[in-house]
């Protein structure tokens, strides 16, 4: 009874729904991005953007990998992948926006790294050791990321008149998708009290600081907070992951169990 | 009592620095840095790996090339541990795999040079260069510069000679 354990007192399901949901934020971009492969304005971009792609998914595996292990019900993150409906998807709505033009994925992936890079580097001190673990790895990666998306937006914020307005356009388009990634639920709220995970809205100030900095670099104007969307991270999606999925799953739904 | 019929862990560790990378055939996993540890439990020849990066699709078939590998040296009884932490890093590329990446073609990574997430387009514009002076691997110029972060492998990213105009990769850091 009085033994200690080196294990947060934690209720399981929590942490699965936090590894879900952090699963399907890489998982979902990946898919997104991916979608860019063989289309991308010139080839050392499309290279970039199926680097990074392949960053995602690969750190999909470690998360939902963990997610299933954490249930323990025997799902592997192949199972969790392919074989869930939408509703039980807990990606952020961000991510599932579509692709739009060159600039919008750019604007979408910056915003999203900028966050990314602050959630990585907070669970890189998590009291979970297999979270820490993950983060730690993941974390190199997402730095460039970063680097990339952001230089990006700076050069073409501050580039010509019609990539100025474009990437304008996507950072009032994309801005209403931000405000999720800084609630908290009861989920975070059990987990940020056992150290586990950084509470939510602890990311706010990083982020806008960011944010503010390249923007401010790019030319470009910060939009005024107004309404936020969100719903994503409890499984109400807008109809995009709907079309994700059909495509992402179609393999495992039409033809269960295939392997090669 | 059996342990004296196992081949020892040096021997080991030997096989698998003649096991090459399946993407820069050059080097070897050892040389790499990506084998973390080769130790006996009991039977059990246990082989601990690091990913490089965690989407690399080279991942899969460096297992495969390591029970491959050990089988032929007739280890039957291997297990491929996975370890996440500490992370890879290319300072854990040795000196020798550095230089045999440079006479392939490949400039090696320059140390402590990792993105940051943020400060290097400012690092970029105070140095008024984008390379960390890295050198061409053809004609060993320092006068290159960057074409893209990303290159044709997850561990690469593309630069390009301005003197002998080569193209050529650099190995990242990270
Ligand atoms: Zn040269």
């Amino acid at each position: 009874m009085a033994t200690a354990t080196l294990e947060p007192d934690v209720d399981q399901s929590a942490l699965f729904e936090f590894l879900l949901r952090i699963g399907d934020n890489a998982l979902i971009l990946g898919h997104r991005v991916s979608e860019w492969c063989g289309h991308a304005p010139a080839l050392e971009e499309d290279i970039a953007l199926a680097n990074t792609a392949l960053d995602l998914i690969g750190q999909t595996q470690l998360w939902l990998g963990l997610a299933g292990e954490v249930e323990g019900e025997g799902r592997s993150a192949d199972n969790l992948a392919y074989l869930r409906d939408g509703f039980e998807f807990r990606n952020i709505l961000l991510v599932e926006r579509p692709n739009g033009d060159y600039g919008k994925t750019l604007m979408r992936q910056f915003l999203f790294d900028a966050w990314h890079y602050l959630l990585l580097k907070a669970l890189k001190g998590s009291a979970e050791k297999r979270i820490a673990d993950i983060a730690e790895k993941t974390f190199k990666e997402v730095s460039y990321h970063l680097n990339r998306s952001r230089d990006l937006v700076i050069r073409l914020g501050d580039g010509s008149a019609e990539s100025h307005r474009r990437m304008q356009e996507a950072l009032d388009d994309l801005w209403p998708y931000t405000g999720e990634m800084f609630v908290g639920d009861t989920i975070d709220a059990a987990l940020a009290g056992a150290g586990i995970i950084p509470a939510p809205q602890s990311l706010k100030i990083g982020w806008d600081e960011i944010v503010a900095d390249a923007l401010s670099e790019s030319t470009l104007v910060k939009p005024a907070d107004g309404y936020m969307h969100k719903g994503g991270r409890r499984g109400v999606h807008t109809e995009h992951l709907g079309y994700i999925l059909s495509e992402l799953q179609f393999l495992q739904r039409a033809y269960p169990g295939a392997v090669w | 009592m059996t342990m004296a019929l196992h081949p020892s862990v040096e021997e080991v560790w030997h096989w698998l620095s003649e096991v090459p990378d399946p993407e820069i055939p050059v080097i070897s996993l050892t040389e790499l840095g990506i084998i973390r540890d080769v130790e006996w439990r009991d039977d059990v020849m246990v082989v601990t790996v690091t990913p490089t990066y965690s989407g690399c699709p080279a991942t899969t078939v460096i297992n495969l090339d390591i029970e491959r590998a050990l089988a032929e040296k007739g280890l039957a009884n291997v297990r491929l541990q996975r370890q996440l932490s500490p992370a890879w890093t290319t300072d854990w590329i040795s000196a020798e795999g550095r230089d045999k990446l440079r006479a392939y073609g490949i400039a090696p990574p320059i140390d402590g040079t990792a993105a940051d997430g943020v400060l290097m387009k400012r690092i970029d514009r105070l140095s008024g260069r984008s390379n960390f002076m890295i050198a061409c691997p053809r004609c060993q110029s320092t006068n290159t510069e960057k074409i893209s972060q990303f290159g044709s492998t997850p561990c690469k990213a593309s630069y390009r000679c301005t003197d002998c105009l080569e193209p050529f990769d650099y190995f990242k850091c990270i």
